[in-house]
């Protein structure tokens, strides 16, 4: 790029070395590349100068040195928005097309300066919120640079402030962009719509058929599944810092901090603080304030004086009421106080309503309910009320917190109705991380006996020691429901024997062979199993009886979800070591059973982890060293999952005439429990 | 020699920066416009002074928003009441809350007139309606009106065409302009348009109607209900055809439809491109055109060979073969095709743009369907394929839940829609869309019981809470003495043994009142005596006095030991939805009687546990209290020990899942606690003539009759019983944490 620049730094190192005779003559040299060099970087550079260096990469500019584009007069003014337009008739899927990713591809218009026909500026250039939206689109995943490609444009046209513009000129500026086409997959991102008197819930700006993420909408100018409902973004966030508090009671009950609210609903606020006494908290604006302190960061109730957005956090409750507009950025501050907002706001559509679950983080209560709300809030358990400012305060850290949250969230939305099958579940939009850790999501959720007639697969585990192996597969085959076995000939050195010499059994028999001798292959998913059921069995389980394996395989099919075996094992905490203990004498609980002989659903061994304590140990014997490494095992799964997934149990599963003082012959599994 | 040896080199050096400078530009100017690829990524300019720019708005600003005090608030409420047309309505618009303040949620009907003919389904409808708990028959109690004239078919040239429909609504003296009523509709518009008419006004009444159309549907104030044939159970209905989960769950098809093809009029943009993705393997799509009177007329060169094809197939089983279903709009935008697919485990790939799915308010679609795009057809295919196995298996089991609980028969899909309006009355008492979206579904999780997921037996496990480590006993005593018996003081001795008991809670049932509270035995637990008043029933009345997730429901004659119980709730809490308890009994189908019949004979199966003996979770009294209608309550009074029948079958129903039994030391005698279940202790086999005919049958009777009302047998047999780990071992006793489990 700046070839002069380079050229003269090294010129001058030498020159001074030639001598005399020659130095007119290089210098002469010299100037003529260096004329030529310039002469041709200009012919080069000079015609496209506007638009490339408008266009061009991370350049150090200033946002007042872009290109300045006049709009004439009559220049033409896009239809006002349509309020029928969903993705189906509105929105061209397809620019988006199919891709691997499932990711749309997301182009943002280069700054321009608009000005009108006398020259007057027709906005602001762009706000700081808006310039970060635009570079956190233009950091993320979703970004092309490449217009022809782009499935999404997002015009740098800064509309998110309804007062800061000039409706009629604006919408001439959106109406001239390059790919606007009636506006057709434009997004705009407004948070002020409306003006006065009559505050319209949404953008006023003409826009056709662009989509509109908008902080204010009502169920009336809302087009659902086609805009996106987003907060107004409080500066505020960025400024303060409020760590977050541990859920539990706090000083105040409930507590409204808005300055500008409508004189009836501050009477009924009163009232309610007249009512309840001191756990309700009715803040207004400072009257009396000293020069210098910002009125927005404080707040007074009488003659006290309280700092905002802190008193925020001394309150369980805090009220979101509806002001000019129904979309406030104090439900920003709210939220991150780890505040559970009580949203007052007839008709207004919650932030991110499409994928936010706003009943586990906010009350919203009816206008026309005001009066009743202190003990609607007051018959919410506490435990509820905790989770919710849990929640909230999530709320305000994935998708409030900055700019850049709220357009990535915006985006994400889009990209999900774009494309369905690939959607971002409830559970990733609404579990805070708290959740996602400690919660068990079972693959297998529905509650279903499986049918005794698909019967179980056996897989058994060898290397070398044939002939237990074959009184294994002896012992196994009597089992009822048994309908193949599986043989995993873990040897790379050996071949198993001849088909010969195997036994002769009534279900079909496989030999698998495998490339590398790992314990874990007996987990592998092979394509032999057909079966839901899977009893993982080692070549030295000889004890155990055709009707304890039958049992085990009925005991599976009621809790298919789970691992159904015999011999069980413990893990322990162990307070001096500070880490999971393993334990295998006889203990009263279990959290483990062993896989030397254990049911399982095929689904379950999906998770693959390695523990390479686990895997090749071979010839394993109850001495110390083993449950060492066992130990270190379970360790190594718990920091891998986060979490201890393993739960105990004291209980184990037996026939239900186990034991009992019953005729044998009528028991359904007599052979049991004879060790 | 050394001034041509820097003559050289400075000729080369730059020849070589002229070559790179401007051939390199060229260069890639060249690539610019063949391929772009050498060009870096242009990204949004980091301006400068960025840091200087000024905020979008002024904190003041933001704070103040705009001069408050334009307009009242209650002038703006007063305005959209009066000022709200029918296209306009909202809940806050056009639905009069007031009226369901005093008394409720209820819901009247219209008494049917004479000479009014009602269509099969519609029928069903209102008696679904009367079958629920918000049924009145008083119209000013009512917060919710149904009309009785039969609005289902609205197409003109349909033969249950009502006419008049608007005169006569105009004539009801409640019908007051449409407000607070539901109107149901599955049927609307005629060819060519199929439009959202109904051919009258229903003013400013909600709608609950099938193939809703996002552009006509008002959010938060109508309904969009399934299409469902005519013969749709109405209560109970059929399962779910997902027997076990395959993995991978792959079936034979990955996609299948087989439907008509419309050559021309609405719909056939979609349904005339369908044939493009077949592809003879696994994917298999079928149209035909033979449908409608003059179809030759239009057919064209397509026809005839689809038609052979067509045939080749049998549409039930493509629906059990296949993963995927197209379910593609008609020519309205639902179809029954919808919940066929649905119960078949056939994940439904929506086809059908604008639709409002049914009950999407609710229901989360997205975790039980592929929503596609009509226009985005030849995508399908390999989107399908790229769907992990994971999800797909995820997808199958959803749509199974999803047919279960909300539309497996008329009474489902009606108390859905009523559920949902009732929730729009107090958001903050509502249920949240997690707990539509998760088993056992909305229906029966009733939020005024708590709004609380933890408080619910059913989310520890998804959510990571676990039950409380207390429980409540719950004795019912019942005996004519009058007085303390030997039994209960023993019993309450032995369950206020046990650390975890919170509180004892005994329901005096007696006509004698009960003995002054000095004669009851002191113990380090606080017990407390509740008088009953009602029935049978009232033992499940979900009483004030039990604060504990856990109850321990006992009879008074009932024998425990400490440990049984220990023992028994450390069970429980790993199954805290289910019923965990010591004598059990089975059901069983009797094919000579062609009725269900229980025993209590000792048998190697067991579907209920008895309530004399079990813990369970408090939420089951209310749901026991408030779900089951009041008739079904009265039955179970009028019967002799049907009541924890009932509470079985309520259990089971939810969970879908047996009850647990757990270990009890063997007595000598078996208590009377064996007798109170249904057929006497040593009953076997029911036959007919045994010692308390009319007792027995009695019980027999209610277990038929619970069955009729739910519609199916929800009771599960399980073959197990849980012990303690150590139960019976060749241990040392002394290592057992229950050795008294096993002393004779």
């Amino acid at each position: 790029m700046c070839a002069s620049a380079k050229y003269n730094t090294r010129g001058p190192a030498l020159i001074p070395r030639m001598k005399t005779k020659h130095r007119i003559y290089y210098i002469t040299l010299f100037s003529i590349v260096l004329l030529g060099l310039i002469a041709t970087g200009m012919f080069q550079f000079w015609p496209h100068s506007i638009e490339s260096s408008s266009d061009w990469t991370v350049e150090k500019r200033s946002v007042h040195d872009v290109p300045v584009v006049k709009l004439p007069a009559d220049s033409p003014i896009p239809e006002r928005g349509d309020l029928s337009c969903r993705m189906h008739t509105c929105f061209d899927v397809y620019r988006c097309g199919f891709n691997p990713k499932n990711k749309i591809k997301v182009y943002i218009y280069s700054l321009k300066k608009y000005v009108d026909e006398y020259g007057t500026l027709v906005s602001n250039t762009i706000s700081r919120e808006y310039n970060e939206l635009l570079t956190a689109i233009s950091d993320s995943e979703f970004y092309t640079d490449d217009v022809n490609r782009a499935c999404l444009f997002v015009p740098s046209i800064d509309v998110l402030n309804q007062n800061a513009l000039r409706i009629k000129e604006t919408a001439q500026a959106l109406a001239q962009l390059s790919r606007w086409d009636r506006g057709t997959n434009h997004l705009l991102f407004n948070m002020l719509p409306g003006g006065p008197p009559d505050y319209n819930t949404a953008l006023d700006v003409p826009r056709d058929r662009a989509l509109l993420a908008g902080g204010g909408f009502s169920t009336w100018t809302y087009r659902q599944g086609y805009d996106v409902s987003i907060p107004v973004y409080s500066p505020l966030s960025g400024e303060v810092d409020l760590p977050e508090r541990g859920p539990g009671p706090r000083r105040y009950f409930i507590l409204s901090s808005q300055m500008a609210l409508h004189p009836e609903y501050r009477l009924e606020l009163e009232a309610l603080q007249a009512e309840n006494g001191d756990s309700v908290l009715v803040l207004d604006k400072c009257t009396n304030l000293s020069d210098g302190v910002p009125a927005v960061r404080k707040r007074c109730y009488k003659n006290q004086v309280f700092d905002y957005p802190q008193v925020l956090q001394e309150s369980t409750f805090c009220v979101v009421l509806r002001g000019a507009r129904l979309g406030q950025a104090v439900l920003s501050d709210v939220l991150q106080a780890g505040c559970v907002p009580v949203i007052i706001a007839d008709s207004y559509i919650l932030p991110f309503s499409e994928v936010l679950d706003w009943k586990r983080a906010s009350v919203v209560i009816p206008e026309e309910k005001m009066p009743e709300m202190y003990s609607i809030l007051q018959s919410i358990p506490q435990r509820q009320i905790e989770e919710m400012q849990r929640q909230a305060r999530w709320f305000w850290e994935a998708y409030f917190r900055s700019m850049k949250a709220i357009a990535l969230a915006t985006l994400q939305i889009i990209n999900d109705r774009i494309y369905p099958y690939a959607a971002i579940s409830y559970e990733e939009w609404n579990d805070p991380p708290a959740v996602k850790w400690s919660s068990v999501s079972n693959p297998l959720f529905l509650p279903l006996i499986p049918p005794q007639s698909q019967g179980f697969t056996a897989v058994v585990l060898t290397y070398d020691r044939v002939e237990s192996l074959f009184r294994v597969i002896t012992e196994v085959s009597k089992v009822p429901s048994l309908s193949k076995l599986l043989v995993v000939w873990n040897n790379q050195n050996k071949n198993p024997p001849e088909d010969s010499l195997w036994p002769k059994i009534r279900v079909p028999l496989k030999v698998v062979r495998t490339a590398e001798n790992k314990l874990s292959n007996r987990f592998f998913p092979y394509d032999e199993i057909e079966t839901e059921a899977v009893l993982a069995i080692d070549d030295d389980i000889i004890m155990l009886t055709s009707d304890e394996l039958q049992f085990g395989y009925e005991v599976w099919r009621e809790f298919p979800d789970r691992l159904v075996g015999y011999p069980g094992r413990l893990h322990l905490w162990d307070h001096e070591m500070n880490k999971w203990k393993y334990e295998s004498e006889w203990t009263n609980e279990v959290s483990m059973v062993l896989t030397g002989a254990a049911f399982y659903h095929k689904v379950t061994p999906r998770k693959k982890f390695k523990c390479p304590e686990c895997t090749a140990i071979d010839g394993l014997s109850l001495d110390q060293t083993h449950m060492v490494e066992r130990s270190e095992c379970i360790n190594k799964f718990a920091s891998v999952f986060g979490t201890m997934p393993l739960k105990v149990v004291e209980h184990r599963a037996d026939p239900v005439l186990y034991k009992d003082d019953f005729p044998e012959k009528l028991k359904s599994f007599p052979n049991i429990g004879s060790l | 020699m050394q001034t041509r040896k820097k003559y050289i080199f400075l000729t080369f050096l730059a020849s070589w920066l002229l070559l790179f400078f401007f051939g390199g530009d060229q260069l890639r100017r060249f690539a610019f416009f063949s391929g772009r690829k050498a060009e870096a990524r242009r990204s949004w300019p980091r301006w400068t002074d960025r840091s200087l720019l000024k905020s979008f708005a002024e904190p003041e600003e933001l704070q103040r928003d705009g001069d408050p005090s334009l307009l009242s608030p209650r002038e703006r409420r007063v305005a959209w009441l009066s000022g709200s047309r029918g296209s306009r309505c909202r809940m806050e618009t056009c639905f009069d809350l007031s009226r369901c303040e005093r008394h409720g949620f209820k819901v009247f009907t219209y008494p049917q007139e004479r000479g009014q003919p009602v269509s099969e389904t519609y029928s069903k409808i209102l008696s679904s309606i009367e079958r629920s708990r918000y049924h009145t028959l008083k119209p000013e109690e009512a917060c919710l009106f149904i009309l009785s004239i039969d609005t289902l078919d609205r197409d003109h040239l349909s033969g249950h065409y009502v006419r008049d429909v608007g005169e006569k609504i105009r004539g009801f003296p409640l019908w007051n302009g449409g407000r607070n009523h539901l109107i149901f509709n599955l049927y609307s518009g005629t060819w060519p348009g199929y439009t959202g008419d109904l051919g009258f006004d229903s003013g400013q009444a909600m709608l609950a109607k099938a193939s809703f159309d996002t552009s006509s549907f008002r959010p938060g104030f109508d309904i969009s209900i399934p299409l469902f044939p005519r013969e749709h159970p109405q209560r109970g209905g059929d399962g779910g055809w997902l027997r076990h989960d395959s993995l991978p769950p792959k079936k034979k098809y990955l996609l299948v439809f087989k439907g008509k093809r419309y050559l021309t009029g609405i719909g056939s943009g979609t349904r005339n491109a369908l044939h493009h993705i077949h592809n003879g393997k696994d994917i298999i799509s079928l149209t035909t055109c033979k449908h409608g009177k003059d179809w030759e007329k239009h057919k064209d060169t397509r026809c005839d060979k689809d038609n052979v094809d067509y045939e080749r197939f049998d549409y039930q089983e493509l629906l059990h073969n296949s993963t995927f279903c197209i379910v593609p709009r008609g020519r309205r935008l639902g179809s029954f095709r919808f919940l066929e697919a649905l119960q078949a485990a056939c994940i439904p790939v929506l086809l059908s743009d604008g639709w409002e799915l049914p009950f999407a308010e609710a229901i989360d679609w997205g975790k039980a369907a592929v929503v596609g795009s009509e226009r985005l057809l030849l995508q399908i295919p390999s989107a399908l394929r790229c769907i992990p196995p994971e999800r797909v298996l995820a997808f199958q089991q959803q749509t199974q839940f999803l047919w279960d609980a909300y539309f497996s028969s008329v009474d489902k899909i009606v108390h859905t829609t009523l559920e949902i309006i009732k929730d729009r009355l107090s958001p903050h008492r509502s249920r949240s869309r997690f707990l539509w979206n998760a088993l056992p579904g909305g229906l029966l999780v009733l939020p005024d019981f708590s709004t609380h997921l933890g408080d619910f037996p059913f989310y520890h496990l998804r959510l990571g809470y676990s039950p409380s480590e207390k429980f409540t006993a719950f004795i019912r005593a019942a005996s004519q003495a009058g007085s303390l018996s030997q039994p209960i003081l023993r019993l309450i001795q032995a369950v206020s043994g046990s650390q975890h008991c919170a509180k004892i809670v005994v329901l005096w049932s007696c006509e004698k009142p009960p003995p002054p509270s000095w004669k009851w035995p002191q113990s380090s637990v606080p017990l407390s005596v509740i008088q009953g008043r009602r029935g049978l029933s009232d033992r499940f009345f979900p009483f004030g006095a039990i604060q504990t997730d856990a109850v321990l429901s006992l009879d008074e004659d009932t024998n425990l030991s400490t440990s049984e119980v220990d023992f028994a709730f450390s069970v429980w809490r790993s199954f805290p939805e289910r019923i965990v308890g010591f004598p059990t009994r089975s059901h069983f189908w009797d094919p000579e009687q062609g009725r269900w019949g229980c025993t209590s004979k000792w048998t190697n199966e067991l579907s209920m546990v008895l309530t004399a003996a079990a813990f369970y979770h408090r939420y089951y009294h209310s749901l026991f209290t408030e779900y089951l209608p009041a008739g079904l309550r009265e039955l179970v009074d009028g019967l002799a020990a049907c009541e924890d029948i009932l509470m079985n079958v309520l259990v089971a129903a939810v969970t879908k899942l047996p009850p647990i039994k757990v270990t009890q030391r063997k007595q000598h005698k078996e208590g009377v606690a064996q007798q109170a279940g249904c057929g006497d202790g040593a009953a076997g086999t029911p036959q007919p003539g045994q010692r308390s005919p009319r007792r027995f049958s009695q019980r027999q009777d209610c277990l038929n009759q619970l069955a009729d009302w739910f519609g199916y047998m929800p009771l599960v047999s399980s073959q197990l019983r849980l012990d303690p780990v150590l139960f019976k071992d060749q241990v040392s006793v002394l290592r057992k944490r229950y050795p008294s489990l096993e002393r004779p």
